[in-house]
């Protein structure tokens, strides 16, 4: 018998949208979630929790052993300190587990109002260095959440020379700036990116011209693509036992702005992986079926940033991006009855008689289901679930779970 | 009660530009590395920054080094002696974003200024305070605040604020190459002459300046902030530092912006209420390059989020 080796299991940390969407999270294998309540985070348009939400997803997920952060990583401006200090009282009394920063001022805030309360430096503030973890190691900082330009090799440096935990981002949509080092949205659009505004004017299409004697040159001919600056999303599936050995604590998934869909299968596809390399490290390889998984949800192409490279123009997106996504959400499982093998449907989008689905569920392997009948709740038999939210019943051969997933290929 | 003239300060690309800006009426001059130094308007080798020093510290002037990067571990080796060297050669001041470059310089150049200048999240006076608390110096402000933040902050700060009153700002910094790598995509190779101009396919006529260098690329703005006619509030409300950003000017363009600044401010010592002279308006305006309208920047717009 070989004697296997202890490594310690990062946690693996999902984004939630909204309270749905932190169930989900939670259920299909997130150690913790981080969300946006309705004030200083960087996403005014996602789904942000009211203190109410707060309180029932943090309930939800303790009782599951995950833990909630809340991101209040704006930059702030003066006019923010108002009611501040309140805020970070209430989280700590809602029993928010930690919050996510990266302005020093909301770090002072934070700490003289709530000083149980646990802070996270934000990824907002671009660490790229040992030193500068350091710093904020002084400062009696638990965790930091390093840039985004921080390759494998200068995370093992972090981890020797420091102590505090470390967390990465492994999948998701990222700025191509330094975040926190563009105010493009501001000066083109007066909106405010470090405040949650940002246009995303870094995906709009712009011309080169260079200077030559007084005259502009343009730099593109016809046909060209417009020159943008998109990069395409991370996805470090392939690449968890490098993150887990070189020490990382928290993996962490970007997307509170995605839909369920793509949090459970992302989630999922990850809990896998770690689990299967923490469970026996030397016997450990790849399965393509968890890429495969990924690509299901996955919006755009995607890349591994700059974990092993500078990245190239192989990982920016230039014109329209492919269209990814392979499969649609097609409906929520809502209750089962193992005697008549009849499963309730909340339909998310259309499908129809004669259909091939697949389920998903946390816990278990996926199937393929074809479908061969669809009644409405009264027993009327319909030809296919045409209404969102419509709630119908299938004929489903294995057993499903509320909480499972069923979707179509497109 | 007599106000305290600002210290006036422009960055310089060259010795030569040294000396004609000081000449011109610049009380500090920024240098900097490029190796440390993000947007330096040339490169500065030590014996160069020496140099700076021995033609301003006679004048009673100053120099300020740019170690404002972001630091990638190759950059942390070097950075301790280069920040003991930099007190050595009595330079009055270095200017930094990371953290890394406040504790080096905390204990190894105890007696460098630290002045703090994470560009775009300097934007409030908790922030200021935080860094004075921990022995920053002085404090530069990110440009994308109103006139009314900028004095706000300036009343809650311990330490003398800079605010930038004339010049191209960076309104985005990549660590990526972004141009090249448009280049290689549309498979090729462009010898180009830099810094080449970025439009917007929907408002052509704006255009903004985009670079590449060792430490990624860079987009500036499409305008040059231009305060001229709105310095007496900054001077009446004791703002302590004007900047002026000389990067891709020429040096007699930049040697003109600091006398005509140089000029106004004196003027407005005796009398910040003074409307600033329309010749000095007027002087500005004849240089000012056709491709490089001049603007307030965010002092007196609206951002919303
Ligand atoms: S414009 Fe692009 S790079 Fe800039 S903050 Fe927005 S998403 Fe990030």
């Amino acid at each position: 018998m070989t004697v296997k080796t202890k490594i310690k299991k990062p946690e693996l940390l999902a984004p939630a949208g909204n309270l749905e969407k932190l169930k989900f999270a939670v259920l299909y294998g997130a150690d913790a979630v981080y969300i946006g309540g309705q004030k200083y985070g960087l996403r005014s348009k996602a789904g942000n929790f009211s203190y109410e939400d707060m309180k029932e997803g943090v309930a939800f997920a303790h009782k599951h052993g995950a833990k909630v952060f809340v991101a209040a990583n704006i930059m702030a401006h003066n006019e923010d300190f108002e009611g501040m200090a309140e805020y970070f009282q209430t989280l700590h009394q809602i029993g928010i587990d930690a919050v996510i920063i990266a302005d020093p001022a909301v770090v002072d805030i934070c700490r003289e109002a709530a000083p149980e309360l646990e802070i996270h430096i934000s990824t907002q503030s671009s660490i790229t260095n040992w030193q500068t973890v350091q710093f904020w190691a002084n400062e009696g900082i638990p965790r930091v959440v390093l840039a985004r330009e921080v390759s494998l090799d200068e995370i093992r440096k972090i981890k020797q020379h420091t102590d505090i935990e470390i967390e990465a981002f492994i999948h998701g949509a990222m700025c191509i700036s330094y975040s926190g080092r563009c105010v493009l949205s501001n000066h083109m659009t007066s909106r405010d990116a470090n405040r949650g505004g940002c246009a995303q004017s870094c995906r709009w299409k712009y011309d080169l011209f260079e200077e030559l004697d007084g005259e502009e040159n343009a730099l593109f001919e016809e046909g060209d693509q417009p020159f943008t600056m998109s990069s395409k999303d991370l996805c470090m599936i392939e690449h968890i036992p490098e993150l887990i050995d070189a020490g990382v604590d928290s993996l962490k998934i970007e997307g509170r702005m995605k839909s369920i869909h793509y949090i459970a299968t992302v989630v999922n596809s990850y809990r896998r992986v770690i689990d299967a390399y923490c469970e026996d490290p030397e016997g450990f390889r790849f399965k393509p079926e968890w890429k495969e998984e990924i690509l299901k949800a996955a919006n755009r192409p995607l890349t591994t940033g700059f974990y092993f490279h500078n990245p190239t123009e192989e990982d920016q997106i230039f014109g329209l991006p492919p269209k990814m996504a392979a499969y649609d959400f097609a409906g929520l499982v809502l209750d089962y009855d193992p005697e008549t093998k009849i499963a309730l449907i909340e339909q998310r989008n259309h499908f129809k008689v004669g259909q091939e689905v697949e389920f998903v569920g946390p816990k278990r392997d996926k199937f393929i289901q074809r479908i061969d009948a669809i009644w409405d709740e009264e027993g009327n038999e319909l030809d296919a679930a045409r209404h969102p939210m419509q709630k119908v019943k299938i004929k489903v051969d294995h057993p499903v779970a509320p909480y499972d997933l069923m979707r179509k290929e497109k | 009660m007599g106000l305290q003239a600002p210290e006036l300060i422009i960055s310089s690309g060259s010795l030569a530009e040294v000396e004609k800006v000081l000449a011109a009426g610049a009380d500090a001059v920024t240098v900097g590395d490029t190796r440390y130094a993000l947007r330096a308007s040339g490169h500065f080798d030590l014996t160069m920054i020496e140099a700076a020093v021995q033609l301003a510290h006679p004048q009673g002037k100053k120099v300020y080094v740019l170690v404002n990067a972001l630091l990638h571990h190759e950059h942390l080796n070097g950075l301790e002696p280069y920040l003991g060297q930099l007190a050595e050669i009595k330079v009055d001041g270095i200017v930094f974003g990371d953290p890394a470059v406040f504790m080096t310089a905390k204990r190894v150049a105890p007696t460098l200024g630290l002045h703090w200048n994470t560009e775009t999240t300097s934007t409030n006076y908790r922030t200021v305070q935080f860094w004075a608390k921990r022995g920053a110096t002085r404090a530069l402000l990110a440009r994308e605040l109103s006139l009314t933040e900028v004095l706000e902050i300036k009343r809650h700060s311990p330490i003398p604020i800079q605010v930038q009153v004339h010049g191209m700002t960076c309104i985005f910094h990549s660590k990526r190459e972004l141009v090249s790598n448009y280049f290689r995509f549309q498979q090729r190779e462009e010898a180009r002459e830099e810094p080449l101009l970025l439009k917007e396919h929907v408002r052509k006529e704006e255009q903004y300046p985009i670079f590449e260098d060792q430490h990624g690329t860079h987009v500036m703005s499409n305008e040059d902030i231009c305060m001229l006619e709105h310095l007496g509030p900054l001077i009446e409300n004791r703002v302590d530092c004007f900047y002026i950003e000389g990067i891709r000017k020429s040096i007699d363009y930049n040697t003109q912006v600091v006398s005509i600044y140089r000029r106004a401010i004196d003027a407005l010592l005796q009398d910040p209420q003074d409307p600033v002279n329309p010749d000095l308006v007027a002087e500005l305006q004849k240089i000012q390059p056709a491709n490089r309208p001049l603007g307030t920047g965010f002092y007196f717009k609206e951002q919303i989020y």
